[in-house]
């Protein structure tokens, strides 16, 4: 597990926890079932405060990135989690409705959007 | 929560400057700051909550316990690290280990001469002739090695350069580390406050200003700048140390409030810094 902070980002410190979590969850950096350092071992580790890695941790746990078994510490949550799919499905409906907004808004046709998409697919 | 420290309505006058009802806790296993310009009070509350000035009203319990009758348990679990040397300037490591060692119950000699090495302080060198980032670690050699459970930090950064800052970074989240110990932190210098602070407490002219989480009062206030002329009445009321200048003003603002403002008017996050600067500007206001 790695995690790189910029102090001078805008972005929350809680939030590039979560962030950066997230995406080696996802990108099958971090294994299934791996144990997470404590919270209080990630705080010491990156000189920041306690409860913002209580919060990261809660709302990834929340979120069903990370599950926590009381007495032992936090996980990795299994790959084929529901919940986890429903958050990439939710993630990319909401993509999709600013993606269709904008090309609303530039006026295309709804044939067009759907073409433009299947490009992209397609790569 | 179990409270390591609790202050209720703690009041302290001297001539010139009282403290006023001032209140606030911390739980065990966190790091809370305490910050408030020269003369806001921090060290009166410090020295109120180690019996050396005597409060006038109000409670201090210190681990459940009452800081005035049961001062002599509290100095055995309790250590404080001033921002100049509290020990004889002539003396060697050597000799405050001897000194120490006889007050305190839990003194653990191994650990000390551990922390020493690890700190790479002299031990044939006079205490007097260490610069200000050893004098402090020694400070902190001596809080680990007493067991102390709580740490009260009284400006020890001030005059420290940035990689001894850093040092004692290292050091006092390590300390947290075991949910068992707990930090004080007064300190002017903000940044290292917004990084490991857990809780905030703003002291402004002897009263509390703000207690509460460090991502609450990082995430409530806004520092607006613009032409007056566009700002309305109603906003300019409520912001905080609003001023003018050639080019136009600025001021702080409560964050919920920012919806209400004209485009014309920028705004970015206040950091620790800003708010106790907009503080004093509205204290000034006011007098």
């Amino acid at each position: 597990m790695k995690i790189l902070l910029k102090n001078k980002s805008d972005v929350p410190i809680y939030e590039q926890i979560k962030e950066q979590i997230k995406s080696q969850v996802l990108e099958g950096k971090v294994q299934e079932n791996e144990q997470l350092p404590s919270i209080r071992q990630l705080a010491k580790e990156l000189k920041i405060s306690v409860i913002t890695t209580t919060r990261a941790y809660n709302e990834l746990s929340d979120e069903g990135f990370i599950i926590s078994v009381s007495g032992k510490g936090y996980f990795v949550a299994p790959k084929n989690n529901e919940l986890l799919r429903e958050r990439m499905i939710f993630e990319m409906e909401q993509a999709f409705e600013t993606a269709v907004e904008s090309g609303r808004n530039a006026g295309l046709k709804d044939e067009e959007i759907i073409e433009a998409l299947k490009g992209i697919m397609e790569g | 929560m179990e409270y390591i420290m609790k202050i209720d309505n703690l009041c302290k006058s001297y001539k010139a400057f009282s403290l006023k009802n001032v209140s606030f806790s911390l739980p065990k296993g966190y790091i809370m700051g305490f910050v408030g310009q020269n003369g806001s009070g921090k060290t009166t509350t410090i020295r109120s909550m180690l019996g050396i000035a005597n409060k006038d009203s109000g409670n201090i319990e210190l681990f459940g316990l009452d800081n005035v009758k049961d001062y002599r348990e509290i100095k055995q679990r309790i250590s404080v690290v001033f921002d100049s040397l509290c020990y004889p300037p002539h003396l060697k490591i050597k000799h405050i280990e001897s000194m120490l060692k006889s007050f305190y119950d839990k003194w653990d000699s191994e650990e000390f001469h551990r922390l020493i090495k690890k700190f790479k302080l002299h031990e044939n060198v006079k205490i007097g002739k260490f610069s200000k980032g050893m004098r402090m670690k020694l400070m902190i050699a001596v809080a680990l090695s007493h067991k102390a459970e709580l740490i009260i930090l009284d400006e020890p950064t001030s005059g420290l350069d940035p990689v001894a800052r850093d040092e004692l970074l290292d050091i006092l989240t390590e300390y947290i580390s075991d949910e068992n110990n707990s930090i004080l932190f007064s300190t002017h210098i903000t940044a290292d406050l917004e990084r490991i602070a857990d809780y905030v407490t703003v002291l402004n002219d002897g009263e509390v200003w703000y207690t509460g989480t460090k991502d609450e009062i990082m995430d409530k206030y806004v520092v607006i700048k613009g032409d007056e002329a566009d700002l309305p009445d109603e906003i300019m009321n409520k912001s905080i140390g609003y001023h003018n200048y050639r080019n136009g003003f600025e001021a702080m603002l409560e964050r919920e409030i920012v919806s209400d403002l004209p485009e014309e008017i920028e705004y970015e996050k206040a950091n620790l810094d800003d708010i106790l600067i907009y503080i004093a500007k509205e204290s000034a206001k006011n007098e």
